[in-house]
């Protein structure tokens, strides 16, 4: 999504060197999808082993001077989500953006996230619910595709901050995926002053909820 | 055995209790004796239940969010209007076990009276509570939903996953590896970040050698109910699931239009098939189904003959 399919990932003496995304290099990452040797390769690891790897991420990669680490996770309250809480753990401040979709199916499986997040002692910083509506490009009308409303009631029954709702924008998703410069792309995108608004709820929020 | 050394040969390998990293691994002496090596006598036990199963199917996706439990749920429900075909539908997303609500059940096990239902979902005490389980644990419950379940005669046994090719996966197919399984549906919506992941599970597939029913794409077209213009909301940037299942020579068993109305029925526990029975997605899921009937249709098993069709 990030525009760096195929990038090799290289050794330093501290380790792995993460895969800058932008000119600036204010972004890097770091994924299994660059260890791969195609992208069709299925990996059919069971838990022991990603834990390994997840464990290997957190310590055997220079990230250098950070801001921030965003972990990505998959769905679920498993072996990914143990490991990298009991990774990153030494190394607080760490917390959670639990992310939703508006319909009950949905939110009835984030509570659950919830409560992993309640008993591996991870300080949730809030709620987005994703998916929040879809604008009719041709008449604009906003049609609730996934529903409505689960993301801000669950916060609100869990007394979790509601961090905003994003909607669904196809533009945005072509971006990613045509490899166009996503970063230079998306201020144009309806999902840009959400996902904005949110971004500085995390920046003016977290610091003062993680301490 | 939940704490498992890192750098652990595997308790199959030669290396199994012998290795450097075994030492001061509590089974240790077991893996040494081979013990490891010999197959889970569990498999054998499960092809003796699966025995009353005609079919099995899989559902599988790459990624999660694509509409996989919706659509087996809905499989299970088209299945089932024949009240005289027996369908149960498994659930082993152990983590995120939705289709309990997607059943409209609190706890019951049955649906209607020829489709059973069976989830970790009905064991939690409390909506909130969470299966926070490492890898071993999930598959031990897979074993016990498999062969300790008493899945009675049926035509259609639906094994709903989680998304993704771990231990939920490789389980499922190892304990119903003797009971053989029809095969496996694959989810996507139509654009590439999903297909990429399709092309993980169709390897997937391959490895463990579990046949492929076909591709369902999801969440192909949306049609604004105001003025009834298409627009793609998950836009085929590479020609969607059609042109993979080309490449890839694997059938694709139709597309499903999204429908504000799928997710509503779900979220009310209800069966989409019935609340709007000529909407276009209940017809593509019909055309569908009936797909994966002529699938198994085709695939009678020839060993065992199956009394009461």
């Amino acid at each position: 999504m990030l525009r760096a399919q195929g990038r090799a990932v290289h050794q330093c003496d501290s380790g792995w060197v993460p895969v800058f995304v932008d000119q600036e290099q204010s972004i890097s990452l770091m994924s299994v999808g660059f260890l791969l040797e195609s992208p069709d390769e299925a990996v059919v690891w069971r838990g022991p082993k990603k834990n390994a790897l997840i464990k290997q991420f957190v310590s055997d990669v220079a990230w250098g001077q950070l801001d921030y680490l965003v972990v990505d996770t998959p769905p679920g309250t498993s072996d990914e989500h143990m490991a990298a809480v009991e990774a990153l753990r030494p190394y607080g401040p760490l917390g959670a953006l639990v992310v939703t979709t508006p319909q009950a199916v949905s939110v009835g499986d984030v509570r659950r996230e919830l409560t992993f997040c309640r008993k591996t002692g991870l300080q949730v910083v809030g709620i987005v619910e994703n998916m929040s509506g879809f604008v009719c490009p041709h008449c604009t009308e906003c049609t609730n595709v996934f529903s409505r409303g689960g993301g801000a009631e669950l916060a609100r029954l869990t007394g979790v901050p509601f961090l905003g709702s994003v909607p669904l924008d196809p533009e945005l998703t072509r971006s990613l995926e045509e490899g166009r410069d996503f970063i230079r792309d998306f201020p144009q995108s309806p999902a840009f002053p959400a996902l904005s608004s949110i971004a500085q709820k995390v920046l003016s929020e977290a610091p003062a909820r993680l301490s | 055995m939940e704490e498992v050394p890192q750098g652990c040969p595997g308790t199959g390998s030669a290396q199994a209790g012998r290795g450097a990293s075994c030492q001061g691994c509590p089974n240790q002496r077991l893996c040494a004796s081979g013990a490891g090596a010999a197959p889970d006598p569990a498999i054998e036990e499960i092809k003796e239940k699966m025995k009353t199963v005609k079919h099995k199917i899989l559902v599988l996706s790459g990624k999660g969010g694509v509409g996989k439990s919706t659509f087996s749920a809905h499989l299970a429900h088209g299945l089932a209007e024949d009240e005289n075909t027996q369908v149960a539908l498994l659930d082993i997303d152990i983590c995120g076990p939705s289709i309990p609500k997607i059943m409209g059940l609190e706890g019951e096990q049955f649906v209607e009276d020829n489709l059973g239902v069976m989830s970790v979902g009905f064991l939690l005490s409390s909506p909130d509570d969470a299966v926070i389980w490492r890898g071993p644990k999930k598959n031990g419950m897979i074993k016990q939903f498999l062969r300790d379940v008493d899945w009675g005669e049926l035509d259609y046994l639906i094994v709903d996953t989680p998304p993704g090719t771990s231990d939920e996966h490789l389980s499922a197919v190892q304990y119903l590896s003797a009971a053989r399984l029809d095969g496996a549906v694959i989810i996507t919506t139509p654009q590439e970040v999903s297909l990429q992941d399709v092309r993980k599970e169709i390897n997937f597939c391959h490895k463990v050698k579990v046949p492929i029913i076909g591709v369902v794409e999801n969440m192909s077209v949306f049609v604004c109910p105001k003025c009834k213009k298409e627009s793609q909301i998950f836009p085929p940037t590479t020609g969607g699931a059609e042109v993979m299942c080309q490449d890839l020579k694997i059938p694709l068993l139709g597309k499903v239009p999204l429908d504000p109305h799928i997710g509503k029925s779900c979220d009310k526990g209800q069966s989409f098939l019935t609340d709007a029975p000529a909407s276009a997605a209940a017809l593509a899921y019909r055309s569908i189904i009936q797909r994966i009937q002529e699938f198994c249709g085709h695939h009678q098993p020839k060993e065992e003959h199956l009394v009461g069709s």
